[in-house]
């Protein structure tokens, strides 16, 4: 066998070594899951939230017209207090739901919650609204109780039982 | 979990559980890979040393093709939800073991020095091949009879005596069988069995389900002292016992891997159950008191630390050292990207060049590129065990399968370590590419428990019944 065969199959048959871990080292990327807690500091998390926009211009394009296209609209809801303290959620136009449901948009671990408790969504002109679902111990928007839908400040503590999650740009 | 939460996941980051994929068929196609590898691999070597393709190339890749098959559709069938990864690593392994086997049978100078030696030259080849098929047998006896792992949590206190016994039987007379100085074979109907490899699994039996009761009292009752936790007194009962009875095995069975691992396991499921650093600390001071103190009046010991100290220096007086001296200079000819497949000298090695050694015909004919590559995918193995434990749900199946990760990983630091020049030797075999049956099949045995705890930990639980409370807040309005 010539030497440049037994060369190439050589460096060949590292190559193809080299490929089988790098395809397994892929597999057990794509393999991450379970609970997708993410976001720990918003530093880190502003670029690829804003590479997520990017990556979905036609919901953004019809919500322009309303609250995603306006400035000093809201772009996520984080959590300042409770146990799932520095959860942020980017804001696009989905209704967010929160309570120890497990299938909430944001499942929370609090006794005082209630299973369903609270909604946040936009109106039709793209302010955020939040809703208190009927909840036992209520829903606080600053000090006081909901009993309608009310529009969310920018920055304004929603207490939940020992949760407080806010609207930030 | 309803359509909404799939909707809103698309778009957000939530908390909350996303459903796991079973990854079956990423698994399939990861094992075609891991079969294509070891036939290339194969063709290679009968071409650079009998230039022609060999002709057991069909043979052998539908061997090894056949394990990895059945393998799969038993995964399949019975841990749907099994990591992706374990089974075409194992495979890979084993298969490119296999392969180079193969090419230390067809060397003339191990043939030459068998017949001087025994009268008879016996490939290992095929034998590989059966006790690979025998591993995966095993394999799918773990798989299809163990249900569940916390079934062997009953057994914890049974499988401490089973352990000892088999680490014990190599000293009974008319049993056991000295080969080359390590008591470390047992004589069972014409086969050498070396019982060490399957009490590694049995004593992790042990250690979990005892850790997982005495964790807390371990944990809790300690005294801190510059800035470590220090256990009471009578808490360091286990951790002697269980270095006492491995340096017992040292000295009676004069094998220095063994008692190694297992009181390395032990260390490492002390520390995962407790999670103070501090029996780290106290297990590296006692094994090396115990490791000084053995290697300083036994003579097989003494005989290893001073080749490790000096690998080229008994050439001059004994010749008894030379595998060690031959295999760093087969690392050292390989260099970055190895002499090829069937290229090499590390049949020079001569005794054990297939097993304990055979890391050095890698080294040589795969260079630092394909030892780097080999190490990897040990370490990707481990690291598949070790997430199976943080993801298990119950204390028994993390630290079972910390005990099963932690005991490969410190075996393959112990070979490998002992090749290299980097540790004493210790005469312990590299898990799947090393010749001999034990170690094979044991470890398809240890694959396929990780496997059966990592198909319970990943497997997506079931959804639990809605509670009729919870409908009474919820209000719907439209």
């Amino acid at each position: 066998m010539s030497e440049l065969t037994l060369t190439v199959m050589r460096l060949g048959f590292l190559a193809v070594l080299w490929l089988f871990v790098i395809v397994a080292v892929q597999v057990i990327r794509s393999d991450l899951f379970g609970t997708r807690v993410t976001q720990r500091g918003s530093r880190r998390e502003a670029p690829r939230q804003q590479a997520a926009a990017r990556q979905t211009p036609p919901p953004q394009r019809q919500q322009s017209a309303g609250g995603r296209g306006r400035r000093g609209a809201p772009t996520k809801l984080v959590v300042s207090e409770g146990t799932l303290t520095g959860t942020t959620v980017a804001l696009q136009g989905q209704t967010i739901t929160l309570g120890r449901a497990h299938d909430s948009t944001i499942v929370l671990d609090d006794d005082y919650a209630s299973s369903r408790h609270a909604r946040i969504y936009p109106d039709r002109d793209g302010q955020w609204i939040v809703e208190d679902l009927g909840s036992t111990n209520g829903t606080y928007l600053d000090r006081t109780r909901l009993t309608t839908p009310t529009p969310i400040p920018l920055g304004a503590p929603i207490r939940i039982g020992k949760t407080v999650i806010e609207l930030r740009k | 979990m309803s359509s909404t939460s799939n909707t809103s996941t698309h778009h957000t980051s939530t908390i909350g559980a996303i459903g796991a994929p079973s990854r079956r068929n990423t698994e399939l196609a990861l094992l075609v890979f891991a079969v294509a590898i070891p036939v290339f691999a194969y063709a290679n070597v009968g071409l650079a040393i009998n230039d022609e393709v060999p002709s057991g190339l069909l043979a052998y890749g539908l061997g090894l093709g056949l394990i990895a098959g059945v393998g799969h559709l038993v995964v399949r069938k019975f841990a749907a939800y099994a990591d992706p990864l374990l089974l075409p690593l194992a495979t890979l392994l084993n298969g490119l073991g296999l392969v180079v086997i193969w090419r230390l049978d067809q060397s003339e100078r191990l043939q030459q020095l068998a017949e001087r030696q025994y009268g008879v030259f016996s490939p290992s080849a095929p034998n590989q091949l059966m006790y690979s098929a025998v591993g995966l047998a095993l394999f799918v006896a773990v798989l299809v009879f163990l249900k569940d792992h916390r079934i062997l949590q009953r057994y914890t206190y049974i499988s401490m005596v089973v352990a000892i016994v088999l680490l014990l039987l190599p000293l009974v007379p008319g049993v056991g069988a000295d080969v080359f100085g390590a008591k470390i074979w047992i004589n069972v109907a014409g086969f050498s069995i070396q019982p060490g490899e399957f009490a590694k699994i049995i004593i992790a039996i042990f250690f979990s389900g005892y850790l997982m009761v005495k964790r807390d009292a371990l944990a809790l009752a300690s005294r801190r002292f510059m800035g470590l936790y220090l256990p009471r007194g009578r808490d360091l009962g286990p951790i002697i016992t269980i270095w006492a009875v491995s340096l017992l095995i040292l000295i009676f069975e004069n094998d220095l891997g063994t008692s190694l691992l297992f009181f390395g396991m032990f260390v490492i499921m002390l520390y995962v159950a407790t999670e103070r650093t501090s029996w780290i600390v106290i297990g590296l001071l006692m094994s090396a008191a115990g490791a000084v103190g053995v290697a300083s009046f036994a003579s097989h010991v003494q005989a290893r630390v001073d080749a490790w100290l000096d690998p080229f220096g008994c050439y001059k007086t004994s010749g008894a050292c030379e595998q060690i001296g031959q295999s760093i200079m087969s690392f050292g000819s390989g260099g970055v990207m190895g002499t090829g497949l069937g290229q090499g000298n590390s049949d020079l090695i001569g005794f054990a060049a297939n097993s304990d050694f055979i890391f050095s015909t890698f080294g040589e004919e795969l260079g630092l590129a394909g030892v780097m590559a080999i190490l990897l995918m040990y370490g990707l193995i481990i690291e598949r065990g070790i997430r199976t434990a943080l993801a298990a749900r119950d204390p028994f199946g993390k630290l079972f399968a910390v005990g099963l990760s932690g005991a490969f990983a410190l075996q393959i630091f112990v070979v490998a370590g002992g090749v290299m020049g980097l540790i004493p030797l210790t005469g312990m075999t590299m898990p799947f590419l090393a010749a001999g049956g034990s170690s094979v099949i044991a470890n398809w045995a240890l694959v396929g428990i990780l496997i059966r705890i990592s198909d319970t930990a990943r497997r997506p639980a079931p959804t639990p019944a809605s509670n009729p409370d919870a409908e009474m807040t919820q209000v719907v309005r439209p």
